[in-house]
């Protein structure tokens, strides 16, 4: 059994939702440079230089890329083989969550459903746990806008609506949010599962890398239709009207039951911040 | 491209000149509000108070900053998303305010009041925060403090990179953009 101490978790949560906020990875650099040669439109292609060029004042200013710094999304890999002590693992997190958004002066975007009130401190941090072999945490950091969070949706189609049910899900999803989440958007689907796990599968597929695909040639297939339409939508940067409106589109699947087919999309926006580290 | 440089507060020439599509560089002052502000201007308006600024020929912009580092005027400072606005939009337009700057879709209402009252919409690059940062020179908060990021910030700004989205022609660049690279 290895011992890890939930100061560790607090610091590493700290240091990693602030660099994730403020630089961002080279993936998303290159996808946005690849999309400067794609767009045929010339405000188009003006706004993604513009993105770039924030995303290098962000990096030299040491300021956020974008000023909706998010929730603070955690998913935490445990091995089996470690064991937290000194605390509480969920307040560690909310700890180094409420350390980086002061210390960072990142925005506290977290606030009651109703009355609206801010928590003041952007906690409680959206925390996924899994169980994993091994001894070592894997912490992925990855801060959620609200604006590109508000055009998903999960879905419960039926079996017969099939591949093509899902593709026009996904447009219909795309073309509903225009220029609202701020495109080129990044677009994760889960699909399987049951309701809950196809929203989260959706999240999940956002973390897969910009240009990687599926390892199911027939789900790779699938990415690459649906990125095709969207980039037929005339959406474009921004919305202004072009031919990059998303960058990537990533589906996972599982196993779902006989009489169920949930789909859920989930958007990010082109400031798509994740990190990782492994204690 | 060519670039219209306009200073705030707007004028009528200047709003007669500006297209849906073009990119300009604004000056001046403008005024942050987002969500609850402007419930707050409404309802203020509604009991009948003045409004905690003179919005004749002003510009609003939809954005709530991250808290400025130390020896920085502000945060990031990017728009945020204008329809959650478009209940209260009309209303002050009516009053003068001549300008709004946000990203996304208006309500046709919005639209027809931008038509009506003759005033701009103009798109801020949605998540260039900190590249938006670099053209304001001042900030200070005149109203509701206590709304934290939502508080309403007279911001100075010098050369801001703006979009018109909607021009007091009726054209929408959303609208005309997309269909232009439709496939």
């Amino acid at each position: 059994m290895r011992e890890v101490h939930v100061g560790n978790i607090i610091s590493a949560i700290e240091a990693l939702f602030i660099d994730a906020n403020i630089n961002a990875s080279n993936n998303i650099v290159e996808a946005l440079n690849e999309g400067i040669g794609k767009e045929e439109s010339s405000v188009g292609k003006e706004v993604l230089r513009e993105l770039i060029r924030n995303i290098d004042i962000a990096k030299e200013e040491h300021i956020p890329i974008c000023q909706d710094t998010g929730l603070a999304v955690t998913f935490l890999e445990i091995g089996q083989d470690v064991h937290i002590h000194g605390g509480s693992l969920i307040d560690a997190v909310n700890e180094g969550v409420r350390r980086a958004y002061k210390n960072g002066y990142l925005r506290k975007s977290c606030c009651d459903p109703f009355s609206r009130k801010n928590t003041g401190d952007n906690t409680p941090a959206i925390i996924h746990t899994s169980i994993v072999p091994g001894d070592r945490i894997k912490i992925i950091a990855l801060p959620k806008g609200g604006g590109s969070e508000n055009y998903g949706e999960v879905r419960m189609l039926v079996p017969s609506q099939g591949r093509e049910g899902v593709k026009s899900f996904v447009l219909e999803m795309v073309k509903k949010g225009g220029p609202n989440p701020c495109p080129p958007i990044i677009v994760g689907v889960g699909i399987g599962g049951n309701f809950e796990t196809s929203a989260l599968l959706s999240k999940e597929a956002l973390m897969v890398p910009i240009g990687r695909r599926n390892e199911n040639p027939s789900i790779a297939e699938l990415e690459l239709e649906i990125l095709n339409n969207i980039n037929r939508t005339g959406i474009g940067p921004q919305g202004y009207g072009g031919t990059v409106t998303a960058l990537d589109v990533h589906v996972k699947i599982m196993p779902c039951h006989i009489a169920s087919l949930p789909v859920a999309v989930n958007i990010q926006c082109h400031a798509h911040r994740i990190k990782e580290v492994t204690i | 491209m060519e670039i219209r440089r306009i200073t705030t507060p707007l004028g009528d020439d200047v709003i007669e000149a500006l297209k849906a599509g073009e990119k300009i560089l604004i000056s001046g002052y403008i005024y942050t509000a987002r969500d609850a502000a402007h419930k707050r201007f409404i309802d203020t308006l509604n009991e009948g108070n003045k409004l905690p600024f003179d919005i004749k020929n002003q510009v609003i912009y939809y954005c709530g900053p991250s808290p400025a580092p130390p020896g920085k005027v502000i945060g990031a400072c990017g728009p945020t998303t204008s329809s959650r606005m478009d209940l209260y939009a009309p209303k002050l337009l009516s009053l003068g305010l001549k300008g709004m700057i946000g990203k996304g879709k208006r309500s046709q209402s919005v639209k027809d009041a931008i038509t009506q009252y003759r005033a701009i919409y103009f798109g801020a690059t949605g998540g260039a925060g900190a590249l938006l940062s670099k053209s304001v020179v001042s900030s200070e908060i005149i109203a509701y403090e206590e709304l934290g990021p939502e508080a309403v910030r007279k911001l100075g700004v010098k050369d801001m990179p703006l979009f018109v989205i909607n021009d007091i022609y009726g054209n929408d660049l959303y609208e005309t953009g997309m269909l232009k690279y439709k496939k």
